[in-house]
């Protein structure tokens, strides 16, 4: 019998039961909510009458539009009347609940991606969901972590269990090592590039291979939160030493006591050698550079030293004709430079790079250096208040607010601009997001996907460069 | 939830593949607290000419000529044509809500994003997958035909053209049932609480640290 992958183990580990047309009741160990896509889910309880089955797999964190601006006059201050009642609800509603929240002025608020590992809620071998597409970031962890909708976020509150279908295993191999100056955000955009956005659809993904595990816990977190804009709701990478020391100290970690059996049990968490995948993608990291999406989707993407595609030269009448309406709508010409694109604001931020790693690439860049007179905003969203307290100790804040940019509180932003910060029609942004569909950053907006050292070059320049030039 | 059996409606073409949520149901609009009220909104930046803003009168608004919802053949339209990836994007769930409430009970298309095509059928909507060339044929036909309508039958699985041709789709058993039914998924699963708490005691033997941690 072939051997297991990591996540036939997951799945097994947590299968309560197996029904015959093939669908399971999978057990989930953690669940995070966020105001956008929870109240729903809670007035569903209510109106049925229904408890949480447990209380202490919970956690709640406003993110998606508190302002990110000064906020000390509480949530009572929040200008958008919608947002406020929105924040106001999920307040509500934990309270009535008797759910952990981390509001939105406590310390630990942030980025619901950035807040659940920070704290050690999630912890490798659990199932971790939140109503939020991006949880494919916990994977990092060799959890198993998916997006789900608002009628699940309330069938795992009232049920403490989801149903699932088993996914096929796909393995994306990144063997090699990565140049200098090429991040795990160049990783994942060159992978999405070579699969397609849909390519991992009914997927759960297993990042491996050499390059993968050079990368850091935080790079592994970034390579998983885009598994999803390759289609895959589950992104995953295999437990090593580096994922175990993670989660020493974490406040909600195993105690002292648990830790031994913990760390031991969090060990088997790799796909056994002679694992059976359905789907196997190798790619060099050599051949990586660092990225730059220049159309309405995230395989629309190419490295820094490329020219804008042409769709004249697209054999596929389809593609070229998505080629041809990305154009349009990012005010673009073939055959153009990707250098030559200039930037009217920068966005360095969201649950894909917003952790101390990504704050301190992109300050390294912008030391010492202005951000370019033409780009009109340039700002700095660390993804949760640690994140942010960490760099301020560390002196990022002065170094980006020294560079001309802007230095904010911990939430979403301008990642789906539902709070105040968002694009003007028409303005092209570099943003270390995870999305540039049409209209993501603000109705008319132009985004164009890239790490944040990048997003930092690009705004010293007021174009794109290849950072690599700036770093010699 | 409400039950879905059969269906006979007038359907409507987008033609437009990778159709994502953001376009079925700009952001703006998600910040409502309730389940009902998205249909105004569906399709906001494809429908209208200028930007929406939640809580705004629709009716006034100027609509795009071009967007195929807004054309009078297509009034009253319940069941949609769809091309590929229909629903990429994020998990919102206003997304289908949005469908619902503006009308639409079928989507048709060769393929649909995972977490969009759970959604809907939580929600009473029926996702059909259809082969390429079985929705380019529909496309066709529906673009020929003034008031073209189509039936669908979830019990026989069935898309029935009016011309009689009918197309056979494949929906899970479980999801079928339960559509049929109109079958809420909690009480479902609440029905198996026992095993349920099995699993949890032998997880507490296993993993105690997963219990009692989050305060
Ligand atoms: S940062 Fe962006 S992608 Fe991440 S959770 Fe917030 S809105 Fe979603």
């Amino acid at each position: 019998m072939a051997g297991k992958t990591l996540y036939d183990k997951l799945w097994d580990a947590h299968l309560v039961r197996q029904n015959d047309d093939g669908s399971a009741l999978i057990y989930i160990d953690r669940q995070i909510l966020h105001e956008v896509t929870s109240p729903q889910a809670f007035e569903g309880l209510r109106l049925a009458g229904r408890k949480p089955w447990r209380i202490d797999t919970n956690l709640a964190t406003p993110d998606h539009n508190v302002p990110t601006t000064e906020r000390a006059g509480g949530v009572d201050q929040i200008i958008d009347p919608v947002s406020r009642i929105q924040v106001k609800t999920l307040d509500a509603n934990c309270d009535e609940f008797g759910i952990t929240e981390f509001k939105m002025n406590d310390q630990r608020q942030g980025i619901v991606h950035v807040v659940g590992p920070e704290q050690g809620m999630t912890l490798p071998g659990t199932t971790v969901v939140c109503g939020d597409s991006h949880t494919s970031t916990h994977g990092a962890f060799g959890a198993l972590a998916h997006g789900i909708g608002t009628s699940e976020v309330e069938h795992v509150l009232a049920t403490q269990c989801l149903i699932a279908k088993k996914m096929k295993n796909m393995l994306v191999r990144v063997d090699g090592e990565l140049g200098a100056g090429v991040t795990a955000k160049d990783v994942v955009l060159h992978i999405i590039g070579v699969i397609g956005t849909a390519g991992g659809t009914g997927y759960a993904v297993e990042f491996g291979g050499s390059a993968i595990r050079s990368i850091s816990m935080e790079g592994r977190m970034t390579i998983c939160n885009m598994a999803i804009e390759a289609g895959a709701r589950v992104g995953l990478v295999a437990v090593d030493d580096a994922t175990v020391e993670y989660f020493r100290g974490r406040p909600f970690s195993p105690s002292a006591e648990q830790w031994d059996a913990a760390a031991a049990a969090w060990k088997e968490l790799v796909s056994d050698a002679d694992a059976r995948f359905d789907t196997v993608v190798e790619i060099k990291a050599e051949e990586i550079q660092p990225q730059v999406t220049w159309g309405t989707s995230p395989e629309m993407v190419a490295p820094i030293s490329a020219l804008v595609p042409n769709p004249a030269a697209e054999s596929d009448p389809v593609k070229a004709d998505g080629i041809r309406r990305a154009l349009q709508y990012m005010g673009l010409t073939a055959d153009q430079k990707i250098t030559d694109i200039q930037l009217d604001r920068v966005f360095i931020g969201s649950c894909t790079n917003s952790r101390i790693e990504d704050l301190r690439a992109a300050a390294e860049v912008v030391k010492g250096r202005k951000v370019a007179a033409t780009v009109k905003q340039a700002l700095v969203v660390p993804g949760s208040g640690l994140v942010k307290a960490q760099a301020e100790a560390e002196g990022l804040d002065k170094i980006f607010i020294d560079a001309g940019l802007e230095w904010r509180e911990p939430g979403c932003s301008m990642c789906l601009a539902m709070n105040p910060d968002k694009l003007g029609q028409g303005e092209h942004c570099a943003s270390t997001s995870n999305r540039n569909f049409e209209g993501r950053q603000g109705f008319g907006g132009r985004t164009h996907l890239v790490s944040p050292a990048m997003a930092a070059a690009a705004a010293v320049a007021g174009h794109f460069v290849d950072v690599r030039e700036m770093m010699q | 939830m409400k039950e879905f059996t059969q269906h006979t409606g007038i359907a409507a073409p987008l033609d437009r593949a990778n159709v994502d949520t953001d376009m079925i149901i700009p952001k703006q609009f998600l910040k409502s607290i309730k389940r009902a009220g998205f249909g105004p909104n569906l399709f906001d930046e494809l429908r209208y000419m200028d930007e929406g803003q939640p809580d705004q009168d629709c009716s006034g608004r100027p609509l795009n000529p071009d967007f195929v919802l807004n054309q009078s053949r297509y009034q009253g339209t319940s069941v949609l044509l769809a091309r590929e990836n229909f629903g990429c994007g994020s998990s919102r769930e206003h997304a289908p809500w949005a469908l619902d409430d503006f009308g639409i009970r079928v989507v048709i298309a060769p393929s649909f994003a995972d977490i969009f095509y759970n959604n809907c059928f939580k929600n009473g909507l029926l996702p059909i997958v259809l082969p390429e060339a079985q929705v380019d044929q529909l496309f066709h036909e529906v673009d020929a035909t003034e008031g073209y309508q189509l039936t669908v039958d979830l019990e026989r699985q069935v898309v029935v053209t009016p011309s009689g041709e009918s197309f056979v789709f494949e929906v899970d058993a479980f999801r079928k049932h339960c559509l049929l039914n109109g079958l809420d998924d909690i009480g479902l699963t609440l029905q198996h609480a026992d095993e349920i708490k099995a699993y949890e005691a032998r997880r507490r033997q296993e993993a105690p640290w997963l219990f009692g941690a989050i305060k």
